[in-house]
């Protein structure tokens, strides 16, 4: 599988690496979320971000949109600093980010149509035919031109997730995120969204960062791999580095055991003492 | 003892701290909607969308309560009337309750009810399932695209609700008045032709409404923004915006009823 692309580029690009992470912390008021994150992504990669839930890979992925500010460290896309840029500079980078929500995040009060032409109308002074062809186009690549005029309450969960990513690419980004792609998929939806990242991504010449913990199907799309255990990377590398690890904590997540370093009960006091015999 | 009057000293602190924190940021919420408010004027489509989902479909509701209270109020009225001989005046008492205050009034407590409620529920709704987060990922401003055309969709359908509301209710007063009871109804109209004056009844009410429309608004429209993402908070918000917004139309009204009807009597 090829690990990057030779899409044409239309501007000289600032770095090789899109997305770089340097020293990040993050706390909400005194949990401290993420520490002491550094990471890369370089142009035309597929980068995984996985770790189980609650480890902080959202709010790593807020961080890059610019959502959230970081509390140390930076956040760096295409050469621009996300958390030191105002709110015009901050709103012109998004017009280059697309992301792809966890339940797709589509207007409800829009067709599927009107949901990816959304950012066209939105951006852009196109001709209304030139919208349409725009749209027909992107739907196209999902697979679901023949779905345009259905409401999003239509859709099932995972055409509702291809018409997002639709919608995320309609301004051609530079890059894609994508939060939690496969989670709650059918094994059919969950085969066709990866192969739909790793085309989409080769053939636009996007940087896509995947938010997920479902390790088999991501391992077998992605370029590159960021393990995030309780706010730190625990391990990175290739997806065959990944497999071959013999780190606990990444032999417990691509291996789905259910007790090692991450146990598998909530921190709680001694189960004798809270049922009463602790005292006897 | 003592520490359990400090601990109910300290919960009720906590409430008005809390309470006056979110009239603070209501009143910024407020001000951000007006200074985003320039996409509506340059893509009108998007306010009269609003005016359409807020006015045209509260329309049965408004009507129907309109021409039932006009009835009542031609009921009432006429009883009390003849006891002074003075069933004539109907037509006045009619008209200038339902214009100055009832019109405006129950219009925007309806309105509240019907339009204020959806609003919260569907802007709770589209941050919890992310559409909020989308758009601001998408660089399109929430305040801009989703706040403020509905803000101004409130503000300038209230005022035709309440003309709506205050016409059928007149016509119900005319109904049961005129058609029922046997007034005259040369009487009615040339009376209430003489008493009612356009800019100290007419215009005043227009003036209420509109600030009970954008009163009632920004309360379903930060309620809705404001509130947590799950099925509870949301559920919660719906009624605050109900229970809050009809608390302060009936504050407003006094506060502008006192300004302007001072020496018109």
């Amino acid at each position: 599988m090829a690990k990057t692309t030779d899409a044409v580029r239309p501007h000289p690009p600032v770095s090789d690496n899109l997305v770089e992470i340097r020293d990040l912390s993050f706390a909400y008021a005194d949990r401290l979320v993420l520490q002491g994150i550094n990471m890369t992504a370089r142009r035309g990669q597929l980068v995984a971000i996985m770790g189980n839930s609650g480890c902080g890979k959202t709010t790593l992925m807020r961080l890059i949109g610019g959502q959230l500010k970081p509390t140390l460290g930076k956040v760096i896309v295409d050469g621009q600093s996300v958390g030191e840029l105002d709110f015009q500079a901050l709103y012109r980078l998004r017009r280059r980010m697309g992301m792809l929500f966890q339940f797709g995040a589509l207007f409800t009060d829009m067709s599927v149509f009107e949901n990816v032409a959304f950012q066209l109308r939105e951006h852009t002074d196109l001709p209304e035919e030139m919208i349409r062809d725009l749209v027909l186009m992107k739907l196209n690549a999902v697979g679901l031109r023949g779905a345009q005029d259905l409401m999003p309450s239509e859709l099932s969960g995972g055409m509702a997730r291809r018409v997002a990513l639709a919608r995320a690419i309609a301004l051609d980004p530079m890059l894609v995120m994508y939060d939690e792609p496969f989670a709650g998929l059918d094994p059919i939806s969950l085969g066709v969204a990866g192969d739909l990242i790793r085309r989409l991504t080769d053939t636009l010449g996007l940087t896509s960062l995947v938010v997920t913990h479902d390790v088999q199907e991501s391992l077998k799309i992605v370029d590159y791999v960021y393990f995030i255990s309780e706010g730190v990377i625990v391990a990175q590398g290739t997806p065959q580095e990944i497999r071959d690890s013999d780190l606990p904590y990444v032999h417990q997540f691509v291996h789905g055991e259910e007790d090692g370093p991450v146990p598998f009960h909530y921190p709680a006091p001694a189960y004798a003492e809270e049922l009463g015999f602790g005292h006897a | 003892m003592l520490e359990h009057v400090a601990a109910i000293l300290r919960r009720m602190g906590a409430r008005v701290i809390n309470s006056v924190w979110r009239l603070g940021l209501a009143t910024r919420f407020f001000f951000l909607t007006l200074l985003y408010s320039g996409t509506c004027f340059r893509r009108p489509h998007l306010v009269i969308k609003e005016i359409f989902s807020a006015g045209v479909l509260s329309l049965i509701i408004i009507l129907v309560s309109g021409l039932f209270v006009g009835m009542v109020l031609g009921l009432q009225g006429y009883e009390t009337l003849q006891t002074y001989g003075s069933e004539e005046a109907l037509g006045i008492l009619v008209a200038l309750s339902l214009v100055r205050e009832l019109g405006p009034v129950v219009a925007a407590l309806l309105f509240a009810s019907r339009a204020g409620s959806a609003m919260t529920a569907e802007i709770g709704l589209m941050k919890a399932t992310e559409q909020i987060s989308a758009l601001e990922m998408m660089a399109v401003d929430p305040i801009a695209r989703v706040v403020a055309p509905r803000f101004w969709g409130g503000v300038i359908s209230m005022p035709l609700l309440a003309a709506l509301f205050s016409a059928m209710g007149i016509f119900g007063g005319y109904l049961v008045g005129v058609v029922l009871i046997g007034v005259d109804e040369g009487a009615f109209w040339s009376q209430m032709q003489a008493a009612v004056d356009f800019r100290d009844d007419i215009l005043n009410g227009v003036i209420k409404s509109a600030v009970f429309g954008g009163v009632v608004t920004v309360i379903a429209l930060y309620e809705g923004y404001d509130a947590p993402p799950t099925a509870e908070g949301v559920s919660r918000a719906t009624t605050r915006t109900v229970v809050s917004s009809s608390l302060a139309i009936l504050a407003w009204d006094f506060v502008l009823t006192s300004f302007m009807f001072r020496g018109a009597s």
